[in-house]
């Protein structure tokens, strides 16, 4: 008994946060509900078990305290936290929303940095050959009086280039260190494992909104919910809440003009012609923007051949700058050009995104194509060069002049071989380029005023560029996760201050993020899109012959069939070979699909079934609506019955009532004259012996001795009367 | 606190946590404050933070919603209630016509028992499954 009563205060003291008392009541049934607990919670420990169980309850209350403390130091280090807030408070949570999700890719690069630099390049930085030992380390003989000069340095080439920043530094040796560390199979394996886990994260996240969203049911309160949840109590900023008051206005407007259905239907061919001609002009923009690429690439591809140190500064960078230009410029032309469409907002954004998205596809790609000639050139080259090697070897072994058996080692410095062209490390490079000169232009226009409305609307786009061109050049660059946890870094604290200090309201509310499955839709599918140029290239080109760690494989995967040859035990082996056997797999894939089929019928046949109960609760309500209505009805006819009944009551009341004093008027006439006479009237004895209480129904007919008693009639009548009254406002209040 | 340091205070207060563009401020003030003529108290202060903080549940959100939005304090939002609301938030510039409308549409919307009024498990019914209240329904000091 006491035990219930102790764990129902408890109880009562941990919900006390969520019931809508006053202060003041609380914190009474707080401190009461406190005492009473420690007063009593002692006394439930019995002899030998009291001072355990004192014990247990000291020990849990002190690990509540651990865990309130944990979760206060938990949320202090989450980064970022009060910046947000402030943003938060002055703009809205729809802008905040944007830097939450910037701070949600921040953690993911950090992790995908996090195993690249602890699995790739610390390993090979510290238990490698180090640098100068080996060819492909040294910077070439050609190239070393330059290469420390900033312009070199910037350009990613120099020792930048022959560092574990890039591809090419890393040596094909199968196991290094006294660890026995497999640096080729960590390399694979690592670049395999960031595409998994950046896919496996960005599903996870949209199968969270799914559960969280429900089955998004959009319409079925749409004005109560505009009137009730479209003020944002967070902001702060005038112009914001004036932004604010607009848009809510708008949106009633439009909501208003759905309801009334005046869209003009007429206009219907000209609304399709336009929106067909604002289709074509934008896949005119992206044709000439991946024409315009293209060209330029093929331009520094030829000054490359006539020498780099030609030119100028922009004819050198010219690939970077123009790829940045053109980001920053189209998006804006769409703009304009959707203007022409005439969509309700929400739907105009999401072409707006699937357009830029397509842009920077299209550009990336047409990038690509370009590189790829490049990397033909490169293996082109690659056999000159093998060739070319053996007649050196050959001519340094004849020159020591040394012959037969025990040839002297022969003792060259690394940089004096003739090196391969190492296309992958090229690529990286290209990658890298890419991303600074992004990089930089974004920082400089957010730096210069003017664009600031329209920077505001790109902060969604950059960020979904950068990751494409990072998954695209991750694997020949181990150096792109960390340059993208720098870049964001920077862009936080960038972007948060510009925001802030500029102090401009953004005039479309739009929500970005994580919280909606549109926007994970978009970053998975440029996630897969942009890891294909990647797992293409691993697949089909065969590795540079001299430069890093699967340089002399036929493929790069190889690695992972020496590893199991070789680390596993034998019967492993076996097993996989049995596993990969095609007349495996086909029936395993069969069976995935089959699988993927039944899934999606199971789902949309829940679907259906939860359309179907919202139906039917709809129709139940519709139906509570009208029972109620009923109800309510009766009960008002039944109250005027009973008022009626009452009234008429009322009147047979008072009827008698002066009935029964023209009678005692008349009795009174009547003793009188009596009493003259000197009789005692006997009616008043008689009237005295009689019960008060005579339930009979009040009779019309009047006798002469019965006059005073009709006195009590209306007394005893009125319980009689009174008894319909209340028999009738119970059933009132049943209904 | 009384009368007008009161309104000094409170004027500092919410150019300090942004409340002073909140179109629902008066009725904030008028919903904690125990006599229910707006003047606070610490405990009412302490009371309208804690309800309106990020951490503050769902329920507790709602039912001091409800409080808020209700202007004439009868325990329902009836039609008028809403109007006051939809002209606070925009502000007077829909038309009558639109706000009846507005109205209208809400009521029938959401109103289940047939009395034209919403009384508190409608609005908790409706609110219950909005996406934004949550989200846009806090302050922060």
């Amino acid at each position: 008994m006491l035990k219930e009563a102790v764990e129902e205060k408890k109880k009562l003291v941990q919900g006390l946060r969520g019931k809508p008392w006053p202060m003041k009541k609380k914190l009474v049934t707080l401190r009461e509900s406190q005492e009473f607990v420690e007063k009593y919670e002692g006394a439930l420990g019995k002899g030998k078990g009291r001072k355990l169980y004192a014990y247990k309850v000291m020990m849990s209350k002190k690990w509540m305290k651990f865990q309130r403390d944990f979760e206060n130091f938990k949320t202090a280090c989450i980064p970022w936290e009060m910046k947000i807030k402030e943003i938060e408070s002055h703009f809205g949570s729809s802008v905040a929303s944007y830097f939450i999700f910037l701070r949600w890719m921040y953690g993911i690069n950090m992790i995908l940095f996090c195993l690249t630099f602890g699995l790739v390049m610390v390993p090979e930085a510290l238990m490698g050959r180090p640098y100068g030992t080996i060819p492909r380390k040294t910077v070439p003989r050609a190239e070393a009086p330059s290469a420390m000069d900033f312009a070199v340095l910037w350009d990613f080439g120099g020792y930048a280039q022959y560092s574990v920043l890039f591809y090419g530094y890393y040596n094909n040796q199968r196991a290094i260190g006294w660890l026995k560390f497999r640096m080729p199979l960590s390399y694979f394996l690592v670049g395999v494992g960031t595409v998994a886990y950046s896919y496996m994260v960005v599903i996870r996240t949209m199968a969270r909104n799914a559960n969280e969203s429900g089955v998004g049911d959009d319409n079925s309160f749409n004005f109560s919910w505009k009137i009730f949840t479209s003020w944002d109590y967070l902001i702060g900023n005038p112009e914001t809440a004036d932004n604010k008051f607009a848009s809510i206005t708008t949106s009633f407007k439009e909501a208003i003009l759905e309801e009334q259905e005046s869209r003009k239907d007429d206009n219907i061919h000209l609304t399709r012609f336009l929106r067909v001609l604002a289709n074509f002009l934008v896949l005119c923009c992206l044709a000439g923007s991946g024409y315009l690429i293209y060209f330029v690439v093929r331009r520094s591809q030829k000054f490359a051949l006539e020498g780099l140190e030609t030119h100028t500064w922009w004819e050198r960078n010219e690939v970077n700058m123009v790829m940045s230009l053109l980001g920053m410029f189209c998006p804006m032309l769409f703009d304009v050009i959707s203007a022409l469409e005439n969509y309700h907002p929400r739907v105009a954004l999401q072409w707006q995104l699937g357009r830029i998205f397509a842009l920077f596809l299209g550009n990336l790609y047409t990038f690509i194509i370009a590189l790829m000639d490049e990397i033909n050139l490169k293996r082109e080259e690659e056999k000159i060069i093998k060739f070319n090697i053996t007649t050196w070897e050959a001519s340094l072994y004849n020159a020591t002049g040394s012959e037969n058996s025990t040839a002297p080692p022969v003792t060259f410095h690394p940089a004096d071989v003739p090196r391969g062209p190492c296309w992958e490390t090229m690529v990286g490079q290209e990658f890298v380029r890419l991303i600074i000169s992004d990089t930089m232009t974004t920082y400089i226009t957010l730096l210069i005023g003017d664009f600031l409305r329209a920077v505001l609307v790109r902060f969604l786009n950059y960020c979904w560029c950068w990751d494409l061109e990072a998954g695209m050049g991750a694997f020949y660059a181990p150096c792109l996760p960390a340059l993208n946890v720098l870049r964001l870094h920077v862009s936080m604290y960038l972007q948060c201050w510009a925001v802030m200090c500029c102090n401009v309201p953004q005039e479309r509310v739009f929500k970005a993020s994580g919280s909606n499955n549109f926007y994970m839709a978009m970053l998975l599918v440029i996630l897969f899109l942009s890891t294909l140029p990647a797992i293409y290239t691993i697949v089909t080109i065969p590795p540079s012959f001299d430069c890093g760690p699967f340089s002399g494989k036929k493929r790069m995967f190889d690695v992972i069939q020496e590893t199991l040859e070789s680390d596993f035990p034998a019967w492993f082996s076996k097993v996989f070979s049995y596993a990969s056997n095609p007349g495996l797999v086909l029936p395993f894939i069969l069976l995935m699909v089959l699988a993927i089929y039944y899934l999606q019928s199971t789902s949309k046949s829940y679907k259906e079934a939860n359309v179907d109960l919202k139906k039917k609760l709809q129709t139940q309500n519709e139906e509570n609506k009208r029972k109620n209505k009923l109800a309510a009805l009766k009960a008002q006819t039944d109250l005027e019955e009973a008022r009626a009944a009452t009234q008429t009551a009322e009147r047979q009341k008072n009827i008698n009532a002066s009935l029964q004093r023209q009678h005692a008027e008349e009795e009174e006439d009547l003793g009188s004259s009596q009493r003259k006479n000197g009789r005692p009237p006997p009616s008043v004895r008689h009237q005295d012996g009689r019960p008060p209480a005579t339930r009979a129904p009040v009779p019309r007919t009047l006798h002469p001795d019965t006059h005073r008693s009709l006195g009590y009639l209306p007394g005893g009548g009125f319980p009689q009367q009174r008894e319909p009254r209340m028999h009738r406002v119970p059933s009132l209040q049943r209904h | 606190m009384r009368g007008n340091d009161l309104k000094q205070a409170w004027q500092r207060m919410y150019t300090m946590i942004g409340k002073e563009e909140n179109p629902f401020r008066d009725r904030i003030v008028e919903t904690f404050s125990e006599d229910g003529l707006g003047n606070l108290s610490f405990n009412d202060f302490v009371d309208m933070f804690s309800a309106l903080c990020e951490t503050s549940p769902r329920e507790l959100k709602t039912i001091y919603a409800f409080k808020i939005y209700d202007f004439n304090r009868d325990s329902f939002i009836c039609k008028e209630d809403l109007r006051k609301t939809l002209n606070k938030l925009t502000k007077g510039d829909l038309t009558p016509e639109e706000v009846t409308l507005v109205c209208d549409k809400s009521i029938e919307e959401a109103d289940l028992d047939g009395d034209s009024k919403l009384s508190f498990s409608d609005f908790e019914n409706m609110i219950s499954k909005a996406p934004d209240f949550l989200s846009n329904f806090h302050v922060r000091i």
